[in-house]
């Protein structure tokens, strides 16, 4: 769902040409032609009988359960849930990410510390961690706040350390010529320098905290969440919740990566040429 | 405005395969607001040492003193100029590329712009000071970079090529324009070229270095009067005169290396 969300946006270009609208019409179009295709296709299916009613609802039955279930406050109490749990870990690996990862580009002694470290423990799944966390550190939202945050570190790390080593040595040297102490030369240069991979390591960050997040909430008996919502529908079969619980994590994604990712880049890296729109 | 003395420096790059000499005993000495160009072949080293006069190296021997003072890094004195257009702040516009060293040595924001503008205007980019430098011409770019290098008020400026990637003929504007800002600003300045015609037509003096491992070949004065003209007679016999030195046949008198 969340590479959805980063594939429709990666195509939307802003259109500045005479023949905006239409090309802006285009463009929509484009867009949402595949997802008509797979509805069609899903109401083929769901209608035709080939599964039972109850494990393939259709689409008019998913709409349904989601409004009811939004109207009820039901699926937005779970959304909120989520959304709190998954944007404290997210804030927590940003945090923790950039500065380690900063770090281990600027100095040598850091980058022997933590390179070894971070190349190991970042191939293992997420979900791997999770029993260790929630006996540390109990059930319910903590554990699944420091994992979720301990795992979406380590994309975070990596961007950011390769960002640093990728700052241009010319745009240090000028700096530097120009009179620029160590702090300044952080804050005015390292950092802007570094943030198109700053940007890559966050976004891929988010992705993989959706990942274990939506698990953990499981896992760690949570009373709410959509993680929670989408598995606990399994056990009466309640398919369409569980698809409505998907829809809303796939909502929450586009509008993360539209309303947050794409505002910052367009502002920032996209702005001063960095990056390619 | 200072002058420069440069007293046996010899550089050493340490490299896997081992060490690779940079350049190896040169020495010579700069006037206090003089043009001096270095012209030398390719990897001869002429980058290398206005590296190590920038304070971006440190010489394995000898010693670059300016004003009398010994260099140990690099310092405010100096303003740099790569031959690299990505040397400008992506993430600022040609005035906060520009206002930046004035920002560092914490001059007022109203103030800094003021001198920014100023300089942007000397290299005629007064149009463009808040384009970004994605959105500007290479010469552009490098204009942005003069002025930049200007604007804190340097007294040596060290130019690396800052012209080999342009065309010709933005080229010879950009000549005439550095010609126009060292008169009105009297700056001593380092410039290292390949090309032969942009070094007469800009130098006090000629430092021509010798291949690899490069030393001090030749130190030769250009009296001829400024502003001035590369079609005349005197420009032509001076250039020829150079390219001798530099082991180029030349043609028309037969006379080579
Ligand atoms: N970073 C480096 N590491 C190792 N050796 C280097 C490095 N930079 C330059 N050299 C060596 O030092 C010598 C001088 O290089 P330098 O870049 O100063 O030459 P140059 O005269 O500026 O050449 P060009 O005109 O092509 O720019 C070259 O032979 C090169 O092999
Ligand atoms: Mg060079």
């Amino acid at each position: 769902m969340q590479d959805a969300a980063t594939t429709i946006s990666a195509r939307e270009a802003p259109g500045h040409s005479p023949g905006r609208a239409a090309s802006r019409l285009r463009s929509i179009w484009r867009n949402i032609f595949p997802f008509i295709v797979v509805g069609v296709l899903w109401e083929i299916v769901a209608v035709s009988g080939i599964f039972p009613a109850r494990l393939f609802p259709t689409i008019e039955t998913v709409a349904g359960t989601f409004f009811a279930l939004t109207a009820n406050g039901i699926l937005p109490h779970h959304a909120i849930e989520t959304l709190i749990r998954l944007l404290s870990g997210f804030a927590l690996a940003g945090v923790f990410g950039v500065t380690i990862g900063i770090l281990m580009g600027r100095s040598r002694l850091a980058e022997d510390i933590f390179l070894p470290l971070v190349s190991i423990c970042a191939p293992i799944p997420g979900l791997a961690y999770t029993p260790l966390f929630l006996l540390w550190f109990g059930l319910g939202s903590f554990s699944s706040i420091l994992l979720v945050g301990f795992v979406s570190a380590f994309p975070i790390i990596f961007n950011s350390w390769t960002g640093v080593k990728a700052v241009k040595e010319i745009w240090v040297r000028s700096a530097h010529s120009m009179g620029a102490d160590d702090r300044r030369m952080f804050t005015h240069v390292i950092l802007p320098g570094a943030l198109p991979y700053i940007l890559t390591g966050l976004r891929l960050g988010l992705a993989q905290a959706w990942r274990v997040l939506v698990a953990v909430e499981m896992l760690a008996a949570v009373p709410w969440g959509l993680g929670w919502l989408i598995f606990g529908a399994r056990k009466f079969l309640n398919t369409d919740a569980m698809l409505a619980g998907i829809v809303v994590i796939a909502l929450i994604g586009l509008l993360l990566e539209k309303l947050v990712f794409q505002k910052i880049e367009n502002y920032t890296v996209v702005r001063w040429g960095m990056v390619a729109a | 405005m200072v002058p420069i003395a440069i007293d046996n420096v010899t550089l050493e790059y340490d490299t896997p395969a081992g060490k690779v000499t940079g350049v190896k005993d040169v020495s010579f000495d700069i006037g206090a607001s003089e043009f001096v160009c270095i012209v030398g072949p390719s990897g001869c080293g002429k980058s290398t040492l206005l590296n190590v006069i920038a304070g971006f190296l440190a010489p394995a021997a000898g010693e670059i003193r300016i004003d009398g003072k010994t260099v140990t890094g690099h310092g405010m004195d100096r303003g740099v100029v790569f031959q690299d257009f990505a040397q400008l702040f992506p993430w600022r516009t040609a005035l906060g590329n520009v206002s930046f060293g004035l920002e560092m040595k914490g001059i007022a924001k109203a103030e800094r712009d003021r001198i920014a503008r100023e300089q942007l205007r000397l290299v005629k980019l007064e149009k463009f000071v808040d384009s970004f430098p994605h959105h500007l011409s290479g010469g552009m770019q490098q204009r942005v970079a003069i002025a930049r290098a200007l604007a804190y008020n340097p007294s040596v400026l060290l130019m690396d090529e800052p012209f080999a990637a342009l065309d010709a003929m933005t080229r010879d504007d950009m000549q005439l324009l550095l010609a126009d800002v060292w008169r009105a600003t009297r700056k001593t300045v380092i410039y290292v070229t390949h090309n032969v015609a942009e070094a007469i037509y800009l130098a006090d003096r000629v430092i021509v270095m010798s291949a690899h491992p490069g030393t001090v070949q030749a130190d030769i004065r250009i009296d001829l009067p400024r502003p001035r003209d590369p079609l005349s007679v005197e420009f032509v016999e001076c250039q020829k005169q150079l390219m001798r030195h530099l082991g180029h046949k030349v043609s028309g008198n037969g006379a080579g290396h």
